[in-house]
């Protein structure tokens, strides 16, 4: 059974039809890329189902339940996580402490318990401190715990969000581009890392550029282009799409074309 | 940030101390009178930290809650028979409720809008404390009876005067209330106030409900101008609408983005030096709400994370 579903999912920014009628699904464990040019719409569908912004059309269904237009806090309830392409780090926080707002849902309990500092409240304080210790030792960032967020690279941001990503314990996570600003030997960590978090059930849903490490992690790919769904398939057989090289190749010749002009 | 340079500890000891320690030097017994004025501006200020500092929201209203707080001393002793620190309490929980009800539709808006309806808020109060003449005696104000505990004090050996005891009490609520907000700070309710602060929607997608959590922030900072306002009452023993004015307001924002919003030490620094200003120097007296606007401006531009947090990143800087 299917644990994330997408049906005919849509949006509209003014005139123009930024995601149409896309649709796909996501077994547990399952790591499934979604591909496509710059301004394909990868990211809106993300907003969409994150619930950051309100569907026009389509539905999103996860574990048997509609969560169409779910407000994103309560989709966090639910299991599902995500990371953004433009980094949204909680600034003037503490690499640790970015790790443990991660751990909200997990440590929230009675704001007077909070403000007197009661037993209740340090206990909750210190498993969620302890839990994102251990998950920024996961994602390489262990050493920077106590530095203000702020000080660390770009690459090393993305890491960040996705630790304070695996706080939540997610069902369903939503990558944004993980590896972008991230040299090779980054890119093989998130790579590892993302192999792994599948591998203990987690669903993953992933934007990513580096075509290398898109098709050696996903089990499925989702191709977008102009908003809509082009082709979906295993790796192998989006490699071989016509509609795909055409999408990529017209977008690289375009490219080119800009550059030379 | 000033909050790890200086721990939750080391802030209330810093505190602690100065309020302690300060009395051996004061030239008259007018001083006593000038440092609780500090401590009760300060705490309403702290409260402030927790909205604006933690949580990243505007109020250019929150004088109403004081208005609130205050006018409670004065009325509820005279027609519900309260004691007077009974009051205090029930003009809190008044405050707290009321907040709850305006935080609700006014904290769904951002920035200006925000700041514009709060400002409408606190507008209201002072207009309804300056026209219920027959309750509250309109602008001329009313008296507030005595809080009646220094006599206790006196009954058990503790002879202090009028203004020495307020300055004692009016500090005890102030490290109380510097503690709680230290404490919220680095609490799980606090972390959720930073991270909306930081980024609302990635605070969002970690499960922060963030109209939740703004209302948290906006109804602790409400029954802190709200005890504020009391405290004033009580110790001046007479009330006027000016205490939920508009100029109180902006009074209160001024204090703490001088000092610096994030941190409680900054913010309560901010309230000793313009509470201490118009007392030493006549011409910021003459013309306070020309100094406020100025102090305004140049924070702004100069330092705007204020003067503390400001003054520790430029030793910081230096050290490395
Ligand atoms: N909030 C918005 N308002 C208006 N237009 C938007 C908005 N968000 C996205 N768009 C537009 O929708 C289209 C899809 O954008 P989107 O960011 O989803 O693309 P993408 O596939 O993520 O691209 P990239 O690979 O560059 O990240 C683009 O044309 C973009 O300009
Ligand atoms: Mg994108």
């Amino acid at each position: 059974m299917s644990l994330l579903q997408i049906e005919g999912l849509g949006i509209d920014f003014g005139g123009l039809r930024a995601v149409n009628d896309v649709g796909f699904s996501l077994k547990p464990g399952e790591i499934v890329s979604v591909i496509g040019p710059n301004g394909a719409g990868k990211t809106t569908l993300f907003n969409m189902i994150s619930g950051v912004y309100a569907p026009a059309r389509g539905r999103v269904v996860l574990n048997g339940e509609d969560i169409t237009r779910m407000p994103p806090h309560m989709l966090a309830r639910r299991g599902l996580s995500r990371t953004f392409q433009n980094l949204q780090i909680f600034q003037s926080m503490t690499v640790l402490e970015n790790a443990v707002a991660g751990h909200h849902l997990h440590e929230r309990g009675s704001v007077f318990a909070d403000l007197f500092s009661l037993p209740a409240a340090r206990r909750r304080s210190k498993a969620s401190e302890d839990s994102a210790r251990a998950l920024l030792d996961r994602v390489g960032l262990g050493r920077a715990a106590e530095q203000e967020a702020s000080s660390l690279s770009y690459g090393a941001l993305k890491r960040l969000e996705i630790a304070r990503a695996l706080a939540l314990k997610p069902r369903v996570l939503l990558l944004d581009e993980p590896a972008a600003g991230c040299n090779a030997v980054e890119t093989e960590e998130i790579d590892h890392l993302i192999a792994q978090v599948a591998a203990e059930g987690v669903s993953i849903l992933l934007v990513e550029h580096d075509m290398k490490m898109v098709m050696r992690i996903s089990n499925h790919i989702v191709v977008l282009d102009h908003g809509e769904k082009i082709a979906e398939g295993e790796p192998a057989a989006i490699a071989r799409n016509p509609r795909v090289i055409e999408a990529y190749l017209g977008a690289q010749a375009t490219e080119a074309q800009n550059a030379d002009g | 940030m000033i909050m790890r340079l200086s721990s939750k500890a080391t802030t209330l000891l810093i505190l602690a101390a100065v309020i302690a320690i300060a009395p051996f030097f004061f030239p008259s017994s007018y001083y006593f009178r000038v440092g609780s004025l500090i401590f009760v501006n300060g705490l309403a200020v702290t409260g402030l930290v927790i909205l604006i500092g933690y949580a990243g929201q505007i109020s250019l209203g929150h004088a109403g809650f004081a208005g609130i707080g205050a006018y409670a001393c004065a009325l509820a002793p005279i027609h519900l028979g309260l004691h007077p620190a009974l009051a205090a309490i029930l003009g809190a929980l008044l405050s707290a409720a009321i907040a709850f009800l305006v935080g609700r539709p006014i904290l769904r808006l951002k920035g200006y809008y925000l700041a514009v309806a709060s400002l409408g808020f606190g507008i209201l109060v002072s207009m309804v404390l300056s026209n219920e003449a027959q309750l509250t005696g309109g602008p001329d104000g009313m008296a507030v009876p005595e809080l009646g505990l220094r006599a206790v004090l006196k009954a058990v050996g503790i002879d202090l005067s009028n203004t020495e005891f307020w300055y004692a009490f009016s500090g005890l609520a102030l490290v109380l209330g510097a503690w709680l907000a230290l404490n919220l700070y680095h609490s799980p309710t606090g972390r959720a106030l930073r991270a909306l602060h930081g980024s609302e929607v990635a605070a969002r997608t970690v499960g922060v409900d963030v109209a939740h959590y703004k209302l948290v922030a906006f109804v602790i900072s409400a029954i802190y101008a709200s005890v504020s306002g009391s405290l004033l009452a009580l110790q001046n023993k007479f009330i006027t609408p000016d205490v939920a004015g508009f100029m109180h307001s902006i009074e209160m924002v001024t204090m703490a983005v001088l000092g610096g919003a994030g941190s409680v030490l900054g913010a309560i620094l901010g309230a000793a030096i313009l509470t201490t200003l118009p007392q030493v120097l006549t011409v910021f007296q003459e013309y306070e709400q020309l100094m406020l606007g100025l102090v305004m401006m140049l924070v702004m531009i100069f330092m705007r994370e204020g003067l503390l947090p400001s003054v520790a990143h430029r030793i910081r800087g230096r050290g490395e």
